[in-house]
């Protein structure tokens, strides 16, 4: 992408002069404008993920050092309590407040706009932090040891529910003043025909925000009266139903919202064309219809719910999901591909691929992330999600090592990388220590693929999720766990201990740039936007798609994957078929 | 353009498909919708299907039922505790309590034959996970689940809680046996 692209040619259009006290800054490295309130939130708001994801990273020693049968650190009611934070911490504080990063990078800076409403940007902000150090402080004064999902009828501190309350009502307001960004780009014309397609993409993100915290505060709000006594009881089985409709589907946003940053790395770090507009934005479109139908997923093995509304739940309505999913995967590589082969990669099927710039976090983060969300985090998705299959692995350690594919290899691992990109561009600081940072999703990413892969192992062999002692010591009627398990749950021990060692780096990486990183040019300043200028449709048609396969090599890639896909499948059902009848 | 500028053409839905992307979507539209019909598939021709006949129920009333059984068919009693070992006849109701922080009763059951094995929670939810033959049940308070099994290994199994239930979580593991 040359910078050129993002230079004004011709004169500002009359109203192009923003509020009084609104400026505009220009950055000489990326070209991207960002306005002055928006950089502001979207820093302020990166920092604190980056200080959730620490807390949470810390937390995780705690986890993985007990797990792992030979330590077996902690003692159980520390262990739950750590793991509940753990778990709070990480999927919802530290990827909701990147993900309100990002939503604002997608509008404000994308679109080249003044940020609406900037003061409820800031009471969201200020809403989203109480919410998450009332519920933090809840869950580390004892007594809220309930697990992310707190399954009433067990209950938790009030203030525990709160924390969470004040938390998805802030997000919510974050949303809206995302949408309302929208509409002042659009009213200022800021820029022409349709959004690009990773704000396509966030707004993907937005609207699946809006159904998922508005279901959160559904059922946290009558279980916080009933945590108060006010409420006298919340059916378990409604608050499973609509408590997973946040609990799955926040993490349908970590999907809509990586998938947006994998198109924005391919076009940064390659200057890549989406292969077409149309393929792209159909697949997210898919995505607001069919992805919430996944948090049936976690219903499969309850009483109460008719076979029909599983299938048809569960299965995304025919996997339609699936098919929107199956479809970035290739065409995010494919346009990485088109790009390469027009810079003159040419050779056979992969020089594109070799040739790519693997010494970049930003990309081999992208890349190594959306390998492992494909093959480890999708596939292994599907076959908790079918509904049979289900149920030789609900509820055990196959579970955790699902999402950590997909919210830790595929979210999280996306996010880092994102950051590289924003240390000098976002934050204006050289990033120190470049040779750690080049070598740290290779750490991180691997040892996670290595980590998930190994929780499936053990899961596969009925281990557990959130469980203290695979020994259980104290029990009248122990039962005992096959050698395989314990040492599957060792290598989970080793491969979770290098993960985190991955994600210090990071944090060292990011914080230690802001603080210690030298100072770069702000670049010019203005009180005016500079609105996008618009592309001359004759010289684009052609990168469209070709005759012929354009991205031969993304092509038999994908064909890998199906391949791994339908044997992984089948070898499921045969497993399922030696099991008891049940009928 | 770049997926972080605004398409060049205002009608981006009229772009042609690349062959890649229009045989890679056909290849995946049809997989999608083979697993959608094995899920369907398997209810019919498939063995391991999960019963959703449920019942509202309540401790007292599960309680009564289960203590009728094992006053009926215990044979035995098993460890300190004197936890009986039900043996009830094939195809008959068989009710297996959920609570902090065990499975009660012990069942026996026989090979090959089927049971109408009926499961709820006494407090909180609990997690009925079959080992070794891995089979997992979520086991949720005011909820009775009827599930029909068949027993197609014979010896000595255990009932893992795995849904989190408190600090005493992990000592929460009862036995079945198939003769």
């Amino acid at each position: 992408m040359s910078t050129a692209t993002y230079r004004a040619t011709g004169p500002l259009p009359a109203g192009s002069t923003g509020p009084s006290g609104v400026t505009y800054r220009t950055c000489p490295r990326s070209g991207l404008q960002f306005e002055g309130q928006a950089e502001k939130l979207m820093i302020v708001n990166a920092v604190t993920a980056v200080v959730m994801l620490l807390i949470g990273g810390i937390l995780a020693i705690g986890v993985v050092l007990t797990r792992w049968p030979a330590v077996h650190w902690l003692a159980a009611d520390t262990f739950y309590q750590v793991l509940t934070a753990h778990g709070i911490d990480m999927l919802i504080f530290w990827i909701i407040f990147f993900e309100v990063a990002v939503l604002y990078f997608c509008s404000s800076t994308l679109l080249r706009c003044r940020i609406a409403t900037p003061k409820l940007a800031w009471l969201a902000y200020a809403l989203m932090l109480i919410g998450a150090i009332t519920n933090n402080y809840a869950v580390f004064d004892g007594g809220s040891s309930v697990m992310m999902t707190s399954y009433v009828p067990m209950m938790a501190a009030p203030s525990f529910y709160l924390g969470l309350i004040l938390f998805a009502v802030g997000a919510l307001i974050a949303c809206f003043v995302f949408f309302g960004t929208l509409v002042v780009a659009k009213r200022d014309k800021t820029y022409q025909g349709s959004v690009p397609l990773v704000t396509f993409g966030a707004i993907t993100a937005a609207i699946i925000a809006v159904f998922t915290i508005t279901s959160g505060a559904i059922i946290l709000i009558p279980t916080f009266l009933m945590s108060i006594g006010v409420v006298k009881s919340v059916d378990p089985l409604v608050y499973r139903t609509i408590w997973w409709a946040f609990g799955h589907s926040s993490q349908q946003i970590n999907v809509a919202a990586h998938i947006s940053i994998w198109y924005a790395v391919a076009a940064i770090a390659f200057g890549a064309k989406p292969m077409s507009e149309r393929v792209s934005r159909g697949a997210f479109l898919l995505y607001i219809f069919f992805l919430q139908l996944a948090s049936a997923h976690h219903l499969l093995a309850d009483p109460g719910v008719s076979t029909a509304w599983k299938v048809v739940n569960t299965s995304y309505f025919m996997y339609f999901a699936v098919l929107a999913s199956m479809i970035h995967g290739l065409t995010i590589p494919g346009a990485i591909e088109v790009a390469q082969r027009q810079k003159g990669y040419t050779k056979g099927l992969f020089e594109w691929l070799r040739k790519a710039p693997w010494g970049n976090p930003v990309f081999s983060g992208v890349f190594i992330s959306l390998i492992g969300f494909g093959f480890l985090g999708g596939i292994s998705g599907v076959m908790m999600g079918t509904e049979q299959l289900n149920m030789i692995i609900h509820n055990t350690i196959y579970v955790p090592g699902h999402f950590h594919a997909t919210v830790v290899v595929g979210t999280t691992l996306s996010f880092m990388a994102l950051t590289y990109f924003l240390i000098p561009v976002l934050f204006r600081r050289e990033m120190i220590a470049p040779g750690l940072a080049r070598l740290q999703p290779y750490l991180f990413g691997l040892s996670m693929y290595f980590f998930c892969l190994v929780m499936m192992g053990a899961g596969t062999l009925g281990v557990s999720r959130r469980h203290w002692d695979m020994a259980f010591s104290g029990a009248a009627l122990a039962y005992e766990w096959p050698g395989a398990a314990y040492l599957m749950m060792g290598l989970v021990g080793i491969a979770g201990i290098a993960a985190i060692v991955g994600g210090a780096i990071y944090i060292y990486v990011t914080v230690g740039s802001l603080l210690w990183g030298k100072r770069l040019d702000r670049g010019s300043v203005s009180h005016n936007f500079t609105p996008i200028p618009p592309t001359p449709a004759g010289a684009a048609v052609q990168t469209y798609g070709s005759a012929g396969f354009a991205a031969p090599g993304t092509f038999v890639l994908a064909m890998v994957f199906l391949t791994a896909f339908v044997l992984y499948y089948f070898i499921n059902w045969k497993y399922l078929s030696q099991v008891w009848g049940l009928s | 353009m770049s997926a972080i500028l605004p398409p060049s053409e205002r009608l981006w839905w009229k772009h042609p498909l690349d062959r890649v992307e229009g045989t890679w979507i056909f290849i995946a539209l049809v997989w999608c919708l083979l697993m959608f019909v094995m899920m369907v598939g398997w209810h019919i021709y498939g063995r391991q299907n999960l019963s959703t006949e449920t019942y509202r129920t309540n401790p007292e009333q599960f309680s009564a039922k289960t203590q009728a059984m094992v006053d009926k068919y215990t044979v035995r009693t098993e460890t300190a505790e004197k936890i009986p070992v039900v043996h009830p006849p094939a195809g008959s109701d068989v009710y297996l309590i959920a609570r902090l922080w065990n499975w009660w009763p012990i069942i026996e059951l026989e090979k090959d034959k089927t049971y109408r094995l009926h499961l709820t929670s006494m407090d909180y939810n609990h997690g009925f996970s079959l080992q070794p033959t891995n089979i997992n049940i979520q086991v949720v308070p005011g909820f009775e689940h009827v599930v029909n099994v068949t027993p197609n290994q014979s010896g000595q199994f255990s009932v893992v809680c795995n849904e989190y239930c408190g600090i005493n979580h992990h000592t929460m593991v009862g036995r079945m046996y198939v003769k």
